[in-house]
């Protein structure tokens, strides 16, 4: 029986995350203990919340030296992806740097909203992740702090500006959106991240 | 493009949903449930069940439909109705909610936006706001609209907005019930107002309402109960309808 790991670090609602994955049959475990997570066949980084609180705890017990050194497939979630960037402007912090992107406010413009809240669609490129998903689908977001458009960024999506949904490189995935979240698309791209 | 959101709102008590709906082939439409996960199917973007159980079993009630609602649906939602303190807010969320809305608890103690906010974030604190129009102004209300509060609209919500609120969810109770139309001139006021999503709710009764709503951009997101109960504005049907009328929707 391969072993999905959810990485429990206290974020508020990891408690839907763990629903989808039972309802494609899979038993997660939630678990924050470094030996556990680095055995794992898989690892799902959840997240809402605050970058540079979240950082301090990560490193505080250690998450942030299993994350880099992990070999598995692992899929960040929205603070998740942000927290795998290089640097976050919300609480100005350096974050794990699995990817060599910055985070960085959405614009203080009229009439857009900030958090960017709702449906939105997606362009890609092909990727095991996002395998079966139309071109164009929409996830559902919820944040207001984005990455920039990278090497690495495999999906995109525009509020105001374009910026970066979908991050893949190595073993190592993230989605802005929450997939736990968006319908039918998202449950396709949790079923995929299983089989991967 | 972010899509304008339909909302779809149930009232829960002790567990059941109390308005009447009118789905055909629904083994048990009284169960929150299967109606959630139905409205799902027919493309509801979110869903709002508002828990009107008066008891003392009132948290226990709300978290044991968060679970069972998190556990079936795909989609977000958000758990209202008598949320008091940060505790009940962690009650919801901590069983699957994605937001809590909290009226006349607010209203009473503002603290409670500032303190549910930053244990939990800004993005799961819906405000919800009943108002009604005297004279040349428009007047907060709290307990269900009982209670006129000499509070302006909107004076209030752009309060909220600083506390920390992440979504404000506006009722105009002039509208409410009436199936005339959405109360567009205060919607589009308050939209301006502030810099967090609006939800207008009260006064649908017919797609157009929704065109007119979201043509003056009065509002992100439309909430309505009845009219989608009992099948006189289905869901796909008014997606289509707004798509056709150049509305970006899912």
């Amino acid at each position: 029986m391969k072993e999905i790991a959810v990485l429990n670090y206290n974020a508020g609602n990891i408690q839907s995350v763990l629903f989808a994955l039972e309802r494609l049959n899979v038993k997660p475990v939630l678990t924050g203990d470094p030996d556990r997570l680095i055995k794992a066949d898989k690892i799902i980084f959840p997240g809402v919340g605050e970058a540079s609180t979240t950082m301090k705890y990560l490193r505080t017990h250690h998450l942030d030296e299993v994350i880099r050194a992990y070999t598995g497939p692992f899929l960040g979630i929205c603070l998740g992806l942000q927290l795998m960037c290089r640097h976050s402007e919300e609480g100005d912090v350096d974050c794990l740097g699995v990817f060599d992107i910055p985070v960085v406010r959405f614009p203080d413009r009229q009439g857009m909203k900030v958090p960017h809240m709702g449906w939105n669609t997606m362009r890609f490129a092909d990727h095991d992740l996002l395998r079966g998903i139309p071109q164009d689908s929409f996830f559902y977001f919820v944040h207001s702090y984005y990455a920039a458009i990278a090497p690495a960024t495999i999906g995109r999506t525009i509020y105001g500006v374009e910026f970066t949904s979908v991050l893949a490189r190595d073993n190592y995935m993230a989605t802005q959106f929450h997939p736990e979240k968006s319908g039918l698309v998202g449950h396709q791209l949790i079923e995929n991240f299983i089989n991967l | 493009m972010i899509a304008k959101r339909i909302i779809p709102c149930l009232d829960v008590k002790d567990g059941r949903t109390v308005k009447g709906v009118n789905f055909v082939k629904l083994r048990d439409a009284g169960d929150p449930v299967e109606l959630a996960l139905r409205y799902c199917e027919h493309g509801a973007d979110e869903l709002v069940f508002l828990d009107i159980t008066a008891t003392v079993e009132k948290r226990k009630n709300i978290a044991h439909l968060a679970r069972r609602v998190a556990e079936q649906i795909n989609i977000p939602f958000t758990i209202g109705g008598g949320n008091r303190t940060v505790e009940d807010v962690a009650t919801a969320l901590e069983n699957g909610a994605d937001k809590v809305a909290i009226n006349s608890a607010a209203v009473q103690n503002p603290d409670l936006i500032d303190e549910a906010a930053k244990a939990f974030g800004s993005q799961c604190i819906v405000i919800a706001v009943d108002g009604c129009q005297i004279g040349d102004k428009w007047y907060v209300h709290t307990s269900g609209g009982t209670k006129k509060v000499e509070l302006d609209v909107f004076d209030w919500v752009v309060e909220c907005e600083k506390r920390g609120a992440g979504e404000i969810l506006f009722t105009s109770m002039d509208h409410d019930g009436t199936k005339q139309g959405f109360a567009i001139d205060v919607l589009e006021r308050i939209n301006r107002s502030i810099k967090i999503p609006l939800i207008a709710s009260g006064g649908a009764g017919t797609k157009a309402h929704f065109l007119e709503l979201f043509r003056a951009n009065a509002a992100d997101a439309a909430l309505a109960a009845s009219i989608f109960h009992f099948n006189e504005v289905p869901v796909p049907e008014l997606k289509a309808y707004l798509k056709e009328n150049g509305i970006s929707v899912r």
